[in-house]
C-alpha cells in the first residue's frame, strides 16, 4: 500500500511539526519558522484575520443598500468600506489564499521534499505579507483618512483624492513582492527537490495548478509593483505619468493595472482548480480523467492569460480594433477552463462517489464557477459589455468567480486537508449544515445581483432608484445567511481543533503522498525519501 | 571544477544531490568580450553622427541589444547553463514584447 517500496514514509513518527523543538519558543517558534508547515498555518491564521474583517466589511456595505438613501453609513465611509472590503479581500485573501496557505504546506509534501528550496525567503514573504497587511490597514487611521479609489486605484482620481492613497498602495506593493518571492519558492522547489520517481506527470495535479501559478507570480507581479510605485511618485513628485495635464495618459493605468490583474485572476483561480483536482479523485475513488489535459489546461489558462486584460477596459475610449482583439482573444481562455469542467465531471462518471464535506465544497465549486465563467463569458463580449460594464452583472460575476470559485475551493481544501494539518477531525454533520447555510446564503446574496446589473444598478453606488430596492433586499437577506455559514464553518473547526478527535493518516483514503505520512506530518516530512513509482490517483492499485 | 550538495535550511532539507558545475573561463575570453564591448560603444557614437534619420533610434537599439547579448551569454554565463535557463530569455523577452506591443497597437487605430 502507498505510493512507495522503501520504509513506510515516517516510520518513526515521534513527534508532529507541531511538537519540534527549534531554536526558539513560544510564539518565536512560529514567527521565526522557516519549515514550510508552520508558514503555511502562520498565512492561514493571519489570512482568516484578515478575511474576517473584510467579511464583515461586506456585510456593512449590504446593510447600507439595503434601503435607498442614507441608512447606517455616510457616502464618503461607504467608499471607503468597499474599497477595504476590496483590497483586503483580494490581495490578502483571495490571491494569495490557497498557495499561501495549502501550497506551502503541501507542495513539498507531495513531490516527496522536506521543505521548500529557500525556505527562509518563504518566512521573508510572510513577513513582507504581514507587513503590507499591516500597512494597509494603518493607512485608515492616518491623515486623509481611509482609501476610497476603489481596489484598482484608477487615475486620475488615485492622483487627487485626498485620501492616503500611498500608504495603502505601497502595502499592496509589499504584498506583491511577497507574491513574487512565494512564486519564485515553488518553481525552484518543483524543479530542483521532486524525490527520485516523482516524475512530471507523476505530479499531483495541485502542484501542476501551483506550478502555472508560480509562473504567473513571477513574471506579471512585477508590472503591478512598477504601476503602484508609478502612482506614489505622481502623488509625492508630481510628475505626469498618468494625468493628461501634464502629458500623461489615465488609460496607461488602467492598461498596467490590468496587465497585472488579469493575470492575478489566474493566480486567484488556478490553484483552486488545483485542490479541486484534488478532492474530486479522492471522493469519487477514481483515477482522474484527462490527467495531461488537466495539468496543460493550467499552463494554457496562464498563458493565455497574458492576452486578454483589455476586457476590463471595453469602455475606457480604446480603439474599436482594440476592443475586438481583445474581446476575441478573451474567449480562448474559456478553452481550458471548459477542458477543466468536463474532466472533473468526467470522473465522476461511474465513481464511487461519498459526499463528504471537502466534495459538497468541490462540487458546488464546480457549479458556481461555471456561472460564474459563463457571465464573464457575457461580459467578454464587447456589446454586452458596453451595457453591463461597471454595474451590478459585474459584480455578480467576479462574486460567482472569487468567492464561489476561489473561495469555495479554499473552504474545500480546508476540509480536505483539515485533518491532515491539524491531526484532528471536524464533525462531518456540523460541515455539512455549515455547507449548505452558506451555499444557499451565497446564491440568495450574489443571484439578485445579476438581475440588478442586467437592469441598470451600477456597481459602487451609495444610493439607488427605488425600484432597484426588492433584489437589494434580498441580496442583504443572502448576506446574513452567508455570515451565518461561515460563522457555523468556523465555531465547527474550532471545535474540532480543542476536543476533535484524533485523525488517522490517511482519512479519506486519498493516493498522494501526503496522505501516506502522519498526521499532523512529522518535521521533515518524511523519515525517508519516498520513491515514487506510479502516478498520483490509482486507486485500483491501492489495494495491492 | 567540484561537486556539492545543494543545501537548504542549514543542510538538513537539500536530498537530491545538486550538481553543481563551474565553468573555469579563461581571462582572455572575458578581456575579449570586454574590448568587444568598449568597440560596440565605439561604434554607438560613431552610428549616432552618420545622419540616417529614424534608423539612427534602431542603429542604437540593435547595437545595444548586441551588447546585452554578450554580457548575458558570456559575463553572466547563460552560454554555459541548461536549456532550461537559456529558454527563461526569450521566455521574458515574449512576455514583455507582447504585453507593450498589445499596450500600444491601440494608438495606431485611435
Amino acid at each position: 500500500m502507498g505510493m512507495t517500496d522503501t520504509v513506510p514514509a515516517g516510520a518513526h513518527p515521534e513527534i508532529s511539526f507541531y511538537e519540534e523543538k527549534g531554536r526558539y519558543g513560544g510564539i518565536f517558534s512560529w514567527i521565526f519558522s522557516t519549515n514550510h508547515k508552520r508558514i503555511g498555518i502562520l498565512y492561514f491564521v493571519t489570512m482568516m484575520t484578515f478575511f474576517a474583517v473584510a467579511a464583515v466589511l461586506g456585510v456593512l456595505i449590504r446593510l447600507e443598500l439595503i434601503a435607498p438613501g442614507k441608512t447606517i453609513m455616510e457616502a464618503q465611509t461607504y467608499n471607503a468600506i468597499y474599497t477595504l472590503h476590496g483590497v483586503l479581500m483580494i490581495f490578502l485573501f483571495v490571491i494569495p489564499g490557497l498557495p499561501a496557505v495549502f501550497g506551502n504546506f503541501f507542495l513539498p509534501i507531495q513531490i516527496g521534499a522536506k521543505d521548500v528550496s529557500f525556505p527562509a525567503i518563504n518566512l521573508l514573504s510572510w513577513w513582507l505579507f504581514l507587513a503590507g497587511g499591516i500597512l494597509a490597514v494603518v493607512s485608515l487611521f492616518t491623515k486623509g483618512g481611509p482609501i476610497d479609489t476603489g481596489w484598482t486605484f484608477y487615475a486620475p482620481y488615485s492622483i487627487r483624492t485626498e485620501t492616503n492613497v500611498s500608504l495603502a498602495v505601497f502595502g499592496v506593493f509589499l504584498i506583491g513582492l511577497s507574491s513574487i518571492l512565494t512564486g519564485l519558492n515553488f518553481l525552484t522547489t518543483i524543479h530542483r527537490l521532486r524525490a527520485p520517481g516523482m516524475t512530471w506527470f507523476r505530479m499531483p495535479l495541485f502542484v501542476w495548478s501551483l506550478y502555472a501559478t508560480g509562473w504567473i507570480q513571477v513574471l506579471a507581479t512585477p508590472i503591478i509593483g512598477i504601476t503602484l510605485l508609478l502612482i506614489i511618485f505622481e502623488r509625492f513628485l508630481g510628475i505626469g505619468f498618468f494625468d493628461p495635464t501634464k502629458g500623461g495618459d489615465p488609460l496607461l493605468l488602467q492598461h498596467m493595472f490590468w496587465i497585472y490583474s488579469h493575470p492575478a485572476v489566474y493566480i486567484m483561480i488556478l490553484p483552486g482548480m488545483g485542490a479541486i483536482s484534488e478532492i474530486i479523485p479522492v471522493f469519487s475513488r477514481r483515477t482522474i480523467f484527462g490527467y495531461k489535459a488537466i495539468a496543460m489546461s493550467s499552463l494554457g489558462i496562464a498563458i493565455l492569460g497574458y492576452f486578454v486584460w483589455g476586457h476590463h477596459m471595453f469602455t475606457s475610449g480604446m480603439s474599436v480594433t482594440a476592443r475586438v482583439v481583445f474581446s476575441f482573444l478573451t474567449f480562448f481562455v474559456a478553452i481550458p477552463t471548459a477542458i477543466k469542467v468536463f474532466n472533473w465531471i468526467s470522473t465522476l462518471y461511474k465513481g464511487s462517489i461519498d459526499l463528504a464535506s471537502p466534495m459538497l465544497y468541490a462540487l458546488s465549486f464546480i457549479f458556481l464557477f461555471s456561472i460564474g465563467g459563463l457571465t464573464g463569458l457575457v461580459l467578454g463580449a464587447l456589446a454586452a459589455d458596453v451595457h453591463l460594464q461597471d454595474t451590478y452583472f459585474v459584480v455578480g460575476h467576479f462574486h460567482y468567480v472569487m468567492f464561489g470559485g476561489t473561495g469555495f475551493a479554499f473552504f474545500g481544501a480546508l476540509h480536505h486537508w483539515f485533518p491532515k494539518m491539524f491531526g484532528k477531525m471536524f464533525d462531518e454533520r456540523a460541515a455539512k449544515l455549515a455547507w449548505g447555510t452558506l451555499f444557499v446564503g451565497f446564491m440568495v446574496l450574489y443571484f439578485p445581483m445579476f438581475a440588478l446589473g442586467w437592469h441598470g444598478m451600477p456597481r459602487r453606488y451609495y444610493d439607488y432608484l427605488p425600484q432597484f430596492q426588492s433584489d437589494h433586499v434580498i441580496s442583504t437577506v443572502g448576506s446574513w445567511i452567508l455570515i451565518l455559514g461561515l460563522a457555523l464553518m468556523a465555531i465547527n473547526l474550532l471545535a474540532a481543533l480543542w476536543k476533535g478527535k484524533k485523525a488517522e493518516a490517511n482519512p479519506w483514503g486519498g493516493t498522494t503522498l501526503e496522505w501516506q505520512i502522519p498526521s499532523p506530518p512529522p518535521p521533515e516530512n518524511f523519515e525517508e525519501i519516498p520513491r515514487v513509482d506510479r502516478g498520483p490517483y490509482e486507486f485500483a492499485r491501492e489495494t495491492v | 571544477m567540484k561537486e556539492y550538495e545543494g543545501k537548504a535550511n542549514g543542510g538538513s532539507t537539500g536530498f537530491q544531490p545538486v550538481k553543481n558545475e563551474y565553468h573555469v573561463i579563461p581571462y582572455r575570453t572575458y578581456a575579449m568580450v570586454w574590448i568587444g564591448l568598449a568597440v560596440l560603444t565605439g561604434v554607438t557614437i560613431w552610428v549616432a553622427g552618420i545622419p540616417l534619420g529614424r534608423f539612427n533610434v534602431l542603429a542604437a537599439l540593435l547595437i545595444a541589444t548586441a551588447k546585452a547579448g554578450l554580457v548575458l551569454f558570456f559575463f553572466m554565463h547563460l552560454l554555459y547553463e541548461t536549456t532550461l535557463f537559456r529558454l527563461l530569455l526569450p521566455v521574458a523577452l515574449i512576455t514583455l514584447a507582447s504585453i507593450i506591443g498589445l499596450t500600444f497597437f491601440d494608438f495606431s487605430f485611435r
